[in-house]
Formats: C-alpha cells, sequence, structure tokens
C-alpha cells in the first residue's frame, strides 16, 4: 500500500507543467423543457487577470482568495453571459463553485441555472467574456439535450449564435443502431464463418439415427447453437459496453479468429461431439466482446444508451438469423450429396487456413492477408 | 479468480478516476491551487501600471501601441499566447480599422502572424511599407511572413531592402535564412559565418538568431559538429529562446543524443513543442516509459484542447506527435499535409515525408519532393527521405 501511495506521489510530482495556451472557457449547457442547467470552467489565471483575485501579490492563490470571491467572479462572469430562448430572456441564477484542473491550470467550475419562459427550440446565447481584456479568448461551448450534443466556439466577432435543439427521435436512433449491428455481422467474417463452422455438422446426423433425420431435428440443433452464440454474445456485449467488464481488443481479435480455427477443426477431427451449444456460448462471450469493441467505436449517446445498445444487438441478431435462415433449407437438401461433404471437409479445411492466418495477423500485429 | 477480478475492477477504477478527473471542492482554506506571475516582479509590475493608465485613456496612441509590444515581447520571451491576446486588446480602438496607423498596422500584422494569417498579415505589411519604404521591422516581418509561405524571391526582395534600413547582420541574416531553401545555402552561409565574425551587432539576440541559423544550415549539410558548436553559442546567448531549443533537441535527437535534450527542456514543458522533443527524448530511452507515458497523454490532451478551439497553430507538432509517439502515419499524413497549405519551412517538409513514407503513400509526398526540386532547397534529411520515397524503400 505504502508502495503504491508513493508511486502516485512520484507521478504528481513528475507531471509536465502546465501548458501555454490561449485563453478559452468551457461552458456546458444542458437543457430540460423550459430549463437550462448550466456548467462553466473559467480560468483562474484570466479571472485574476480581469479582478486581481491573488490578494496578497505572492503568486500562490490560495482557495481562501479563489472562495472569498466566488460573489464577485459569478457576477463578473454572468454579466457577460446572456441566454434567450424566443424572444424571451432566460435569467440566469449562480450556484455553487468548485474548482477543476485542465491543461493549463486550475479553473473555477461555475454551477447555474436558467429558466425560459416558455419550452426551449433554440437557444441563443450572447457570449462577451474577456472580449475587453482578451480579444483572443474563446468560448468553447457544448449544448447537451436528449441525448444530442451540439458545440459551437464562440469569439468577439462570434459573440451571439443560436443553436438548435432538433434532435433525431429515439425511434430513428434505435433503427440506426439496428443498421450498425446488421451491417457489423454482415461484414464482420470471422462471425459468420464462426457461425457457419458450428452449424455445417447440424444437418448431419450420427450414422446410426441418419435414416430417421429430418428438418425439425436439425433445426432444433441449429436452434441450440444459435441461442446459446446469441445469449453468450449479447450477455459480454452488454457488460463490455456498459462499461462493467473490458478486455485488450488484440486478445479478443485473437481469441475470434482462434474459435474460427477450433469450429472448423472441429468438422474434420470432432473435439466437441454433441457440447457444439456449449462451445457456442464459450466463444459467444468473446465475440461479444468483438461486436462491443466495434460499438465502442461507433460511439453510444448517453442518454439513451440502453437503446442504441438493445438497437445493436438486435441488427446483430437479424443478421444473424438472415444468414441462418439462408443456410439452413439449402443445407437440408445438400446434405447427402458428395458437394455438402466436400463443403464440411475441404471447406472447413479452407475456412481454418484463413482463420489461422487473422489469427497470426492478429496476435502479432502484422498484415497478410490485406494489402 | 475472484481477488484477480477485484483487483482488475481497482485499475479500472483507478484508471477511470485519473483520465475523468472531476470538479472537487479544496479541502483546506490555505490549499495552493493556482501559481499566477508575482505581482513584484517588475516586468508585470510596469504592464500593470501602463494597463492602469490605458484604461484611463484608450485612444492614446503612443501608450497602447507601446503596451502592445512590450506584451507581444513577453509572449515571445514566455512563449506564452495569452499575452498576444492582451496586446491585441490594447489596439481594440484600431483593431478593426480598415487602415489603421502604421504602428498599429505592423503590430496588428505581427499578432496576425502569431495565429498564423498570413494573408492578412501580409495585407497590413504591404501597406506599411508601401506608406513607409523606410520601415526596416516592416521589411523583416514580411521576409519572415514569405519565407514561411514558400515566397522565396519576395522574401529575398524584402531582405534586400533591409540592408540600407538595419544593420548588415540583420539583413545578411534575413538573406541567409531564405538561401538555405533556394539552392544558394553554402555561399550565404560562408557570408553570414563571416559577417557573425566581424561583429558586426552587439545585440546579443541578433547574434543568437545568427548563430541558430548557421547552426541549421550546417546541420542540414550534415556537418555535425560545426552545427554542435554553433548551437552551443547561441545557448550561451539566449538559454531560454524556444525555437533555438527546439532546434538543438532535435539536431541532439537526430544524432542519437535523447539524454542531451531532457535537461533542455524539462523545466520548458510548458511549451507544447519542448514537451514534444522531451517525449522523443524519453521514447528514445530505453526504461523510460511511465514518464513517456504522461508526457504523452499531456500532449494528447494538450492538441485535443488546441482542437477544441479549433487551432491550428500547431498542426506540424500534431503531426510529428502522430507519427513518431503515437505510430498513426495515416493521421500524421492528413494533418502534415494540411500544415503544407499553409507553411513551407524545411520541417513542415521533412514531417510530410516521413509521414508519406510511413503510409505508404507516395503520391501524397508528390507535391514536395516537386517543391523541394523546383526550389533546390538543400538539407541532407530530405535528400534522404526523398531517395527512400524515390526507389520505393
Amino acid at each position: 500500500m505504502m508502495r503504491a501511495l508513493l508511486s502516485v506521489l512520484l507521478m504528481l510530482a513528475l507531471a509536465p507543467a502546465q501548458a501555454h495556451k490561449p485563453s478559452d472557457s468551457y461552458l456546458t449547457l444542458s437543457v430540460k423543457d423550459q430549463q437550462v442547467k448550466g456548467q462553466w470552467d473559467i480560468a483562474l489565471r484570466d479571472l485574476d487577470y480581469a479582478l486581481g483575485l491573488d490578494q496578497n501579490g505572492d503568486g500562490a492563490l490560495t482557495w481562501d482568495e479563489v472562495r472569498a470571491q466566488h460573489q464577485v467572479i459569478a457576477t463578473y462572469a454572468l454579466e457577460r453571459l446572456a441566454l434567450s430562448a424566443g424572444p424571451g430572456a432566460c435569467p440566469i441564477v449562480a450556484g455553487e463553485q468548485l474548482i477543476d484542473q485542465h491543461t493549463d491550470g486550475a479553473y473555477t467550475v461555475l454551477r447555474f441555472t436558467a429558466a425560459c419562459a416558455a419550452a426551449i427550440d433554440a437557444l441563443t446565447i450572447n457570449y462577451r467574456l474577456f472580449a475587453d481584456i482578451d480579444p483572443q479568448h474563446k468560448g468553447l461551448v457544448r449544448l447537451d439535450h436528449d441525448g444530442q450534443s451540439s458545440s459551437a466556439i464562440f469569439d468577439p466577432q462570434q459573440a451571439r449564435q443560436s443553436l438548435s435543439l432538433a434532435s433525431p427521435s429515439r425511434w430513428a436512433q434505435f433503427r440506426d443502431y439496428v443498421r450498425h449491428g446488421v451491417w457489423h455481422i454482415w461484414i464482420g467474417f470471422d462471425h459468420i464463418l464462426f457461425l457457419l463452422s458450428l452449424l455445417l455438422p447440424a444437418v448431419l446426423m450420427p450414422a446410426a439415427a441418419r435414416q430417421s433425420q429430418t428438418i425439425k431435428a436439425a433445426f432444433i440443433d441449429v436452434l441450440k447453437v444459435v441461442t446459446a452464440f446469441t445469449l453468450a454474445h449479447s450477455l459480454t456485449l452488454s457488460l463490455a459496453s456498459l462499461h462493467v467488464l473490458s478486455l485488450p481488443s488484440r486478445w479478443v481479435e485473437s481469441a475470434i479468429a482462434a474459435s474460427v480455427v477450433l469450429a472448423a477443426l472441429n468438422n474434420l477431427w470432432p473435439l466437441f461431439r454433441g457440447r457444439r451449444p456449449v462451445v457456442a456460448f464459450l466463444f459467444g462471450l468473446i465475440h461479444g466482446f468483438g461486436f462491443a469493441g466495434v460499438l465502442a467505436d461507433l460511439g453510444l449517446p448517453q442518454s439513451t444508451l440502453l437503446l442504441s445498445l438493445l438497437g445493436f444487438n438486435v441488427g446483430v441478431e437479424i443478421g444473424q438469423l438472415a444468414i441462418v435462415g439462408a443456410f439452413l433449407p439449402i443445407a437440408f437438401a445438400l446434405r447427402k450429396t458428395w458437394l455438402y461433404r466436400q463443403l464440411l471437409t475441404t471447406g472447413s479445411a479452407l475456412i481454418m487456413l484463413i482463420a489461422a492466418v487473422w489469427l497470426v495477423e492478429r496476435a502479432f500485429d502484422l498484415r497478410i492477408l490485406t494489402a | 479468480m475472484s481477488t484477480r477480478f477485484a483487483y482488475f475492477a481497482c485499475v479500472l477504477t483507478l484508471l477511470a478516476t485519473a483520465l475523468h478527473a472531476a470538479p472537487y471542492t479544496p479541502k483546506r482554506g490555505d490549499d495552493i491551487i493556482e501559481q499566477l506571475p508575482m505581482r513584484t516582479d517588475p516586468a508585470q509590475l510596469a504592464l500593470r501600471q501602463l494597463r492602469a493608465q490605458l484604461a484611463a485613456k484608450p485612444r492614446d496612441l503612443e501608450l497602447a501601441t507601446s503596451i502592445a509590444q512590450r506584451y507581444i515581447v513577453t509572449a515571445r520571451a514566455e512563449t506564452d499566447p495569452r499575452y498576444f491576446g492582451y496586446a491585441q486588446a490594447a489596439l481594440a480602438p484600431w483593431w478593426s480599422s480598415p487602415a489603421p496607423p502604421h504602428a498599429v498596422r505592423l503590430l496588428r500584422a505581427t499578432l496576425l502572424q502569431s495565429t498564423h494569417h498570413f494573408s492578412e498579415a501580409m495585407q497590413d505589411l504591404d501597406a506599411v511599407v508601401a506608406a513607409d519604404p523606410a520601415n526596416g521591422q516592416a521589411w523583416l516581418t514580411r521576409a519572415t511572413v514569405q519565407t514561411v509561405r514558400g515566397e522565396y524571391a519576395a522574401a529575398t526582395a524584402s531582405c534586400a531592402r533591409l540592408s540600407s534600413l538595419a544593420n548588415e547582420l540583420v539583413a545578411i541574416t534575413c538573406i541567409a535564412n531564405v538561401a538555405g531553401m533556394n539552392g544558394r545555402a553554402a555561399a550565404r552561409e560562408a557570408l553570414l559565418d563571416a559577417t557573425l565574425e566581424r561583429g558586426g551587432d552587439a545585440d546579443p539576440a541578433v547574434r543568437s538568431w545568427s548563430l541558430t541559423l548557421l547552426a541549421e544550415m550546417a546541420g542540414r549539410r550534415g556537418a555535425a559538429a560545426l552545427a554542435e558548436q554553433r548551437y552551443r553559442r547561441a545557448l550561451a546567448l539566449t538559454p531560454r529562446d524556444s525555437y533555438l531549443v527546439g532546434a538543438y533537441c532535435d539536431f541532439l535527437l537526430d544524432q542519437g543524443r535523447p539524454r542531451d535534450v531532457l535537461p533542455l527542456v524539462q523545466e520548458q514543458t510548458r511549451i507544447d513543442a519542448l514537451l514534444l522533443r522531451y517525449a522523443l527524448a524519453l521514447q528514445q530511452i530505453p526504461g523510460q516509459q511511465d514518464a513517456l507515458r504522461r508526457a504523452d497523454d499531456e500532449l494528447r490532451a494538450r492538441f485535443g484542447a488546441a482542437m477544441q478551439r479549433g487551432d491550428s497553430v500547431h498542426q506540424r507538432e500534431q503531426a510529428r506527435y502522430e507519427l513518431q509517439l503515437r505510430g498513426d502515419s495515416k493521421t500524421a499524413l492528413v494533418l502534415a499535409q494540411k500544415n503544407w497549405t499553409v507553411q513551407k519551412e524545411s520541417a513542415d517538409m521533412r514531417v510530410l515525408l516521413e509521414a508519406a513514407l510511413h503510409a505508404g503513400d507516395r503520391p501524397a509526398a508528390a507535391p514536395v519532393l516537386e517543391w523541394i526540386r523546383s526550389n533546390r532547397v538543400e538539407d541532407v534529411v530530405l535528400a534522404r527521405l526523398a531517395k527512400q520515397l524515390g526507389t520505393g524503400a
């Protein structure tokens, strides 16, 4: 414990000094109905230049010196910010002030609320902070509304801007993520090959039972494998997307490639026998982390996190069902042919080869197949 | 298994708190939360008094320009762009005027140049030299902007006007600065060296400028020992000149001497360009992963903040950061290409060629290779890169 503490202290001591950068403030506005909640991060250095916070002039600004000026700071800043919706102004009421660190030093974090007369369609912001003492100062504004964020940069040339609150409906957002999910399974050859490798033997019962093989039996077998795979990857996709669990992506991608190798090998050299649903579940867990990686790249809006996650998952299942739906009747029809035997043996060998190359590429960060 | 999971979860939580520090209330009233410039510092004191005078008489031209001048000097000495903003504020009554008084217009050009608004700066400089052809400072600033933009013939012409207006060393340094880019390096280097040794100027800042340029010229033709000696002489004159320190660090990094870089920059990591050199040096020294990771995080945050405000002033450094520290040659190439549309100095050519080489994108390098060929830019590093790109290495 002591060692850990020491290393943390050492880290702080060696952290690079604060940056020299032009002056910015960071203003976040969250709009709900008629209410605006604001958080305004303003550099203490800039406030000192404007108001002389460092009362004893020793260069070391203490919390007492800042705290004593909270009222002055709030008045100074809020006189230089005006919010309005439609014809009516939204009067601002100052709240508490905290401290936060940005790359160039400590900032006061001024919280406030504003109430507009009617529901807000577009918020007009008039920003004049430090315009008189540092015209190169910029106000970096982020507006959050119903899970959507928009941003704008304010400076003396663009001191007054209107930000519209129109945001896509939840349904449109859900549909978007369903589409992403379908698209991902469609272009995700590793997932398709894994699934097909597990499904290839589904229409082929052990020799003894082969005469009585029905499409119903094949369907039930396929259903078991697909359900197991789906349950597993939905579980890890959700856990990873909600930041409950995480694995390094290189490890995940390599493991996915390995799962394809094993699933294909099983068709040549039975490893799993009747336990294919179990195998589908276990490897499904890994594939779920792979899906989560894609979803992380897309970005999940915080307010509609669960809805988007569900949409993506539904999309993946739709894509997967389409593949299975096309596979099962064809495989059943062809199951007794020479072609299908070849598909099971040569096809599986080919899949194994491709997946083995993926495995090497991903594990050792090489490029072999792709240009 | 469960303890391992708990450990894993703990590490994740720690990481999350480190990355997304939340606003907090300091525990004690005497906690020091920010270090500001000392008010008792004589330079700060003088600036504060002048600022108070100007507040009483904001349209006093002489007072306003002298304050703006002082702030610009401070901004350069400290490499702190906030002072450029204060300088602009002092010029506020004239800032938006189409034709302000010459003194204001020259300062406005200087400030526009500092934020890479080169064409606006050139408009002001053209107007100043047209109305006041004896304004040496205007010709010099004009030559600097023209050189950065790669307008070598025009830059040489601007420098030529200086010869009768400024002292000899300034004029020769100005010309030599262009010469490295247009096939006249050897002759100009010899001339500048001779002028400097004759003691043409006593001002240490000008001598340091000349020595820095001489060092860069020696470095570009591969004369490492001579470059080293000139860098050291320049540093003895102006040890805190951030351009000079950055150039010397690059030289040391090229020479495989990262350990010599650290003491030069570790007190000056507030300056992005020098923090970058610090990180690049750490990258070359084994066993510095922790310090490197911290420097890398800090650089990423700073470039992120600059991008958020829409600044492109550091695109050259950012391209280098993406290429050499993050190994992302594609992003580096995009940044280097954007930067190339604004700046055309040797370092801008180098980062673009290196990014194109690593990204395997030879067509992207073509405009720069053509530029080097047609202008006869002389530089051993650029020549090596051009050869690698040409032969498909």
